[in-house]
């Protein structure tokens, strides 16, 4: 068990981290995608209809063996934490151009008539509001981010809730219940997301 | 000053503004009437350069709006404008809505900000819902905000879109107050609106523009009494 709580942790280490790149990356896609260059915006777009469109498995995949053949090599975790970072990025950029669909323009024309900058309107008036519209889906990504680290175990991570469940199973052979307990963690870390989000939503967006 | 001279503007093919010449002095309040689409709040907005122009010039205080070598941004902090929708930040509360662009463009530190903010918020009568958000504010109050928050930059020049056509008809009332008072207070203002009765009483100058035209200009007593462009003629019987 205290293997287990190890592993959950390391978990959601992973889904953190790959949850706060790819936040990063997505932010960065909406500007490219609203500063009209062609070459950022067929960049951002080739990615995120990548991530969206193949599976994530596929994408850990590359992130590990297919970087490798070009004599890339990833640890199971970097693997693992950049193919989840990927595909998180893909899919909040889609979940910020919708978003920011939500939000008028006038918005912005009234931050530029103040004499702000165009990217002062974004930061300050824009993105706040666009968080809070993209912020569910972004929890329900954070909880799929949990959930995908799982696939870790398929390019050797070993030190996750996944990984250390196989060991254990491998040695035991008590695989319906370290199977069934890690299923438990990951419900009650996913539930635990889910809520928490409720509470800072409550807390943050009381406009 | 303001100084317009010649502007022209098209959207596609259609000319919006067709050669507009027209100078405001300090102090003085104009307002714009017309139909709709007759290209006067078009000229709002390319005054503060939020539009382009296709020619001509506009130079507010000699700077050159629309040079490339001109800051705009240091230049809208001289004008303020405000729109027909109130376009309230719903994220932020009044208070935070009037200090964002004060503390942000104008660097002043919050207690500073919030100092100027309080005064020009109680100046519209908003003193004491400087703590809530926008959405628990009425279109008319929405507006005042929004006339506090172009004030707290302490503009040299307001403009405005006009404010109270998304109002509904009994809060028209307290922002042409407050513009009244703006006026009183001797701001120097260019208003488009439909409000008649209000460009009479506040305006020094009424312009009247007619598709893309500025038809008419001249003291609201003759604009109104005595108007001698046949298309001013027919534009006030109309709205009369």
């Amino acid at each position: 068990m205290p293997q287990l709580l190890e592993g959950a942790l390391v978990t959601l280490e992973i889904a953190v981290l790959s949850m706060v790149i790819g936040l990063f990356i997505a932010v960065l896609f909406t500007l490219f995608r609203l500063s009209g260059i062609r070459v950022l915006n067929a960049f951002a777009v080739s990615w995120i209809e990548i991530a969206r469109n193949t599976p994530a498995l596929f994408q850990i995949y590359m992130a590990h063996f297919g970087l490798g053949s070009f004599g890339i090599h990833l640890s199971p975790y970097a693997a693992l934490l950049a193919g989840i970072a990927f595909n998180n990025a893909g899919y909040l950029s889609e979940n910020f151009r919708g978003a920011l669909k939500a939000i008028p323009d006038t918005q912005t024309r009234a931050g530029r008539s103040l004499g702000m900058t165009w990217l002062q309107s974004f930061r300050l008036i824009v993105m706040p509001q666009m968080l809070r519209v993209a912020f569910l889906p972004m929890t329900n990504q954070m909880v799929w981010a949990i959930l995908m680290t799982s696939l870790g175990v398929t390019v050797g991570m070993n030190t996750d809730l996944a990984g250390i469940t196989q060991a254990l199973n491998a040695r035991s052979f008590r695989t319906f219940e370290f199977f069934a307990i890690a299923a438990v963690i990951y419900y009650i870390i996913a539930k635990i997301v889910t809520l928490g989000a409720r509470l800072i939503a409550s807390r943050m967006f009381r406009y | 000053m303001i100084e317009i001279e010649n502007v022209r503007k098209s959207f596609g093919p259609l000319e919006v503004l067709k050669g507009i010449d027209l100078t405001v002095k300090k102090g003085e309040v104009l307002t714009v009437i017309g139909g709709s689409g007759s290209g006067k709040s078009t000229l709002l907005t390319c005054i503060n350069g939020l539009e382009p122009i296709d020619s001509g010039r506009i130079l507010v205080d000699g700077t050159h709006v629309h040079a490339k070598s001109t800051d705009i941004n240091k230049l809208r902090c001289k004008i303020g404008i405000v729109f027909q929708q109130f376009n309230a930040f719903p994220h932020l509360t009044v208070l935070e809505n009037v200090t964002l662009a004060p503390r942000k463009v104008k660097k002043m530190s919050r207690a500073e900000a919030e100092e100027i903010a309080i005064k020009q918020l109680n100046h519209v009568g908003l003193g004491e819902k400087r703590d809530v958000y926008p959405s628990r504010l009425s279109g008319g109050q929405q507006q005042r905000m929004a006339i506090a928050r172009a004030l707290a930059m302490s503009p040299d020049y307001m403009l405005f879109d006009e404010v109270t056509s998304a109002l509904d008809p009994q809060l028209v009332g307290e922002v042409l107050d407050t513009l009244k008072m703006l006026a009183d207070d001797g701001m120097t203002m260019i208003l488009v609106t439909h409000e008649m009765s209000f460009a009479r009483d506040v305006s020094d100058r009424v312009a009247f523009f007619h598709q893309g035209v500025m038809a008419e200009i001249g003291p609201p007593k003759q604009i109104f009494e005595d108007p001698q462009n046949e298309e001013t003629r027919k534009f006030l019987s109309n709205v009369r």
